[in-house]
């Protein structure tokens, strides 16, 4: 009798064990998913382009069961980022929170001082980088019915106007849009006036209703309004021209001679000190998320450039990234 | 071309009227009604929170659950305005004005059905104005840069100048008060946050609608708690008679309706203003035009019909440059807005064109889920009429519950609870000490915009202020309100000169 049992619960241990291997990672760590959802913070208002493809891409993932638990957009826009920014800094290691950027990640932390726990000055390494997903595009729009129908035009318009005279509207205060601005302004030895407005949507009807000369609206932003006949694309800030044929026809600034370039990251940030396996469960998850039809669809319709990057690389990318707007801020002289 | 918009507008409603359709904007204006009741989820945190579930439906029946949810959010933001003066939603804060005061006179009823039935008039002559007349409509709002805003801001505020009633130096106070708060926050034009104490979570700024519930909703149950728990609308008669009592009175209000309409769907059109601003507007309109203005904040139906008539009307407007343009004409819109390039649509103008069912399904549903929702509410005003039978040591405590929530709820932050908290304590002390409370909310929700729309047409012509000299539109509502400031002048002028003559020998004893 005895013997038996004992034998029964040799049996059911080694059952057990089997599990156990079979279940564990191979690199023996134990491995993340979300046991509750998931809020992922949006550094901006409802309607704007971190808005929109945090929206698009949260059902997203439910419909490619990529987790069993659901992401949750929760807008936190107040002080361009600034409040998300300290959200993300009180849920210190918390692998079930998650954030999208827009370049205020950059532009915010050098504009206004938001302090960690320990008094010292926040900055975007204070964050755990996940992963660049996408990168958003600039594009130079004038109104349809201006008579600046080259960028060559333009910029003998904008040369032979009385200094400020010509008017760009935009998304914030010391952003990337004003900053585009300063750059072109300095390229072209040449002096604009700039109008924010709290979303790009205004920025853009400022240009449909010309409130304004010119907008550097992202792609989705314009969109409708380039389809509907209202304004004209001169040229995109990027290195080179988008691979779909509609907006293939949009030549680059650098080939127009203008030296001038500019792309803002959409990226996954988590809070300080997030463990590593949850940072890897992100990666995979949206790495497999951009490659799904409705995210393919969805770059090619918004202008995007699908640029994944992860790990080591990413945080390359984002050192030389801070570089940039680091010196791009110090010509503007809003930094010393 | 007229009989063309038939044709258009008889195809939107057999799209609106598939049985699909037509339950998805039902379980909408359920939903929306809902989200309208409780304070601080917005129509737009509402909308934006039920925009990842439509990714599955197609485009038009998607916008019209959205829709739906943001008509069923109009009504509903009377209810508690009226039962619990607290404000469901920002642009139900006027209603609460005159609203709450009928509700406390046992008349809940009648202020209910005055304010659906109105809401109704206005959405539905702003629907047949939208089906009619949207291109051309949107043409003309784009016309509208910062300086016509600002001018239109302060028109607004004018006619909120005579709202004070009583002490012109306390209401000048109250105003004062709210321009301060409303300059708390962010200022998007240095990038910097300004009178914050340091706070990042004072950088969204204060919350009207936080205040208004702290101010209105919590402040009335202390000085309730006060007098010894008397609500009169204990007493109130409950029943569909109030129903044909309210309709009675209606008519009487036609110029109210005419005004609020047009100026409501208007305010909403334009870019970056929305319901709030328009419903305030109508509230201070129709007191200036009234011939008893010190009716109203004491109970006035017309108090409760100007102002809902105006938010929806504006709720309908800030649909039309989305449609047409792709430009928000309100925050919820923006989200709406957002939701068309999840569906796979590129808002503008071309959708007219390549996506007829879309376009013209919602605008037949907003015939068909207006006349659904208006008489859902209608219907359900003796249930909610009822409520203020509960007794108060009931009903006390889960006001306070819900204004929480809702004060919450407006930014995810438990800072909002504590200013809540305060201002119903500050609410209590003012009304003891008779300082009008609608100013202050007034100022502060309308300072805001007004301060960036001022800073942005100085910015756009080099800091002259001689900008608005050069822009017609905007000089002819600067004027109106020049006027609208100097009416109640002019107006206590003209009485005592009349009385002089009337009277002239008064002995002095």
């Amino acid at each position: 009798m005895a013997s038996r049992q004992a034998l029964r619960a040799v049996a059911v241990l080694g059952l057990a064990l089997v599990f156990l291997l079979v279940t564990l990672p191979a690199t023996g760590a134990p491995a993340f998913t979300p046991r509750r959802p998931v809020e992922w913070t949006i550094p901006a208002g409802t309607g704007g382009g971190a808005d929109i493809q945090a929206r698009f891409m949260a059902p997203l993932i439910q419909k490619y069961n990529l987790a069993p638990q659901p992401f949750i957009p929760v807008n936190r826009s107040a002080g361009a980022g600034a409040l998300a920014f300290s959200y993300m800094i009180e849920k210190r290691e918390d692998p079930h929170q998650i954030l999208i950027t827009l370049d205020n990640l950059f532009f915010t932390p050098l504009n206004q001082e938001i302090l960690m726990p320990d008094r010292t000055r926040f900055g975007w390494r204070d964050l755990t980088p996940i992963a660049r997903l996408l990168l958003d595009n600039f594009i130079l729009w004038v109104h349809a019915d201006s008579p600046w129908r080259t960028l060559a035009d333009f910029e003998r318009a904008v040369k032979a106007a009385p200094r400020g005279a010509i008017k760009m509207s935009g998304t914030g205060s010391r952003q990337e849009d004003e900053i585009i601005m300063v750059l072109l302004e300095q390229t072209w030895g040449v002096k604009f006036t700039y109008v924010p407005f709290p979303g790009g949507g205004q920025v853009a009807a400022a240009l449909v209703g010309k409130q304004v000369e010119f907008t550097v609206n992202n792609p989705l932003e314009a969109v409708g309004h380039w389809e509907g006949g209202r304004v004209r694309p001169l040229a995109i800030f990027a290195s080179k021209r988008l691979p779909d044929p509609k907006w293939r026809v949009i030549p680059t600034m650098k080939e127009l001679g203008v030296n001038v370039e500019y792309q803002m990251l959409r990226g996954i940030f988590g809070p300080p000190n997030v463990p590593t396996e949850a940072v890897a469960y992100y990666q995979v998850l949206f790495r497999r998320l951009l490659d799904t039809p409705d995210m393919a669809d969805f770059i090619e319709r918004g202008g995007f450039d699908k640029a994944f990057l992860a790990g080591a690389d990413f945080v390359r990318w984002l050192e030389q990234k801070d570089a940039v707007v680091r010196s791009l801020m110090e010509k503007a002289g809003w930094i010393k | 071309m007229l009989l063309s918009v038939f044709d258009d507008l008889l195809f939107g409603l057999g799209v609106a009227l598939t049985p699909y359709n037509l339950t998805v904007g039902i379980i909408g204006l359920v939903l929306g009604t809902a989200i309208g009741v409780l304070p601080g989820l917005g129509g737009t945190n509402g909308i934006a929170l039920l925009l990842p579930l439509t990714f599955k439906l197609q485009p038009a029946s998607a916008i019209i659950l959205l829709a739906s949810v943001y008509w069923g959010a109009i009504f509903g933001g009377a209810i508690t305005s009226i039962l619990f003066n607290i404000p469901g939603e920002p642009w139900s804060v006027a209603t609460t004005f005159d609203g709450h005061p009928l509700a406390k006179q046992g008349k809940p009823g009648m202020a209910l059905t005055a304010a659906f039935s109105s809401s109704f008039i206005g959405a539905f002559v702003s629907i047949v104005l939208f089906t009619f007349f949207a291109p051309p409509l949107a043409e003309l709002a784009l016309k509208f840069g910062p300086p016509e805003n600002f001018a239109v801001l302060i028109l607004a505020l004018a006619t909120f100048t005579g709202l004070g009633g009583g002490n012109p130096a306390k209401t000048i106070f109250m105003t004062l008060l709210g321009l301060l708060l409303a300059t708390v926050g962010f200022d998007i034009v240095s990038g910097q946050p300004r009178m914050n104490f340091g706070q990042v979570a004072l950088q969204s700024g204060v919350n009207f609608i936080v205040i208004a519930i702290g101010l209105f909703g919590l402040g009335e149950i202390f000085l309730t708690v006060e007098e010894g728990l008397r609500l009169e609308g204990i007493k109130g008669r409950i029943g569909f008679r109030d129903l044909w009592e309210t309709w009675k009175l209606l008519p009487r209000y036609f110029a109210t309706l005419v005004r609020a309409t047009i100026l409501g769907f208007w305010i909403g059109v334009l870019p970056g203003t929305g319901a709030t601003p328009a419903s305030f507007m109508s509230y201070g309109l129709a007191k200036q035009f009234s011939k008893h203005p010190e009716r109203f904040g004491k109970g006035e139906v017309e108090g409760v019909v100007a102002p809902e008539t105006a938010a929806h009307a504006a709720g309908i407007g800030a649909l039309l440059p989305m449609i047409t343009l792709g430009i928000p004409g309100s925050p919820t819109a923006a989200v709406m807005l957002a939701g068309f390039f999840i569906w796979g649509l590129n808002p503008g103008p071309l959708l007219f064109a390549t996506n007829r069912d879309f376009v013209w399904g919602l605008i037949g549903s907003m015939y068909i889920a207006n006349v659904i929702g208006v008489l859902l509410v209608l219907t359900l005003v003796p249930v909610f009429a009822s409520i203020n039978r509960i007794p108060f040591g009931i009903l006390a405590p889960l006001i306070v519950i819900m204004s929480s929530i809702g004060a919450y709820a407006t930014n995810n932050q438990v800072l909002d609870l504590w200013i809540m908290l305060g201002s119903g304590v500050a609410g209590y002390v003012f009304k003891k000490l008779d300082y009008p409370l609608a100013p202050l909310v007034v100022a502060l929700v309308l300072g805001d915009m007004t301060e960036q729309a001022l800073r942005q047409s100085l910015i756009m012509f080099q800091g002259n202020p001689a900008v608005f000299l050069g822009r017609p539109i905007a000089m002819i509502f600067l004027v109106a309100a020049l006027a609208l400031f100097a009416l109640p002048a002019i107006q206590t002028f003209y009485r005592r000169r009349r009385a002089r003559i009337s009277q002239p020998a008064e002995v002095i004893g």
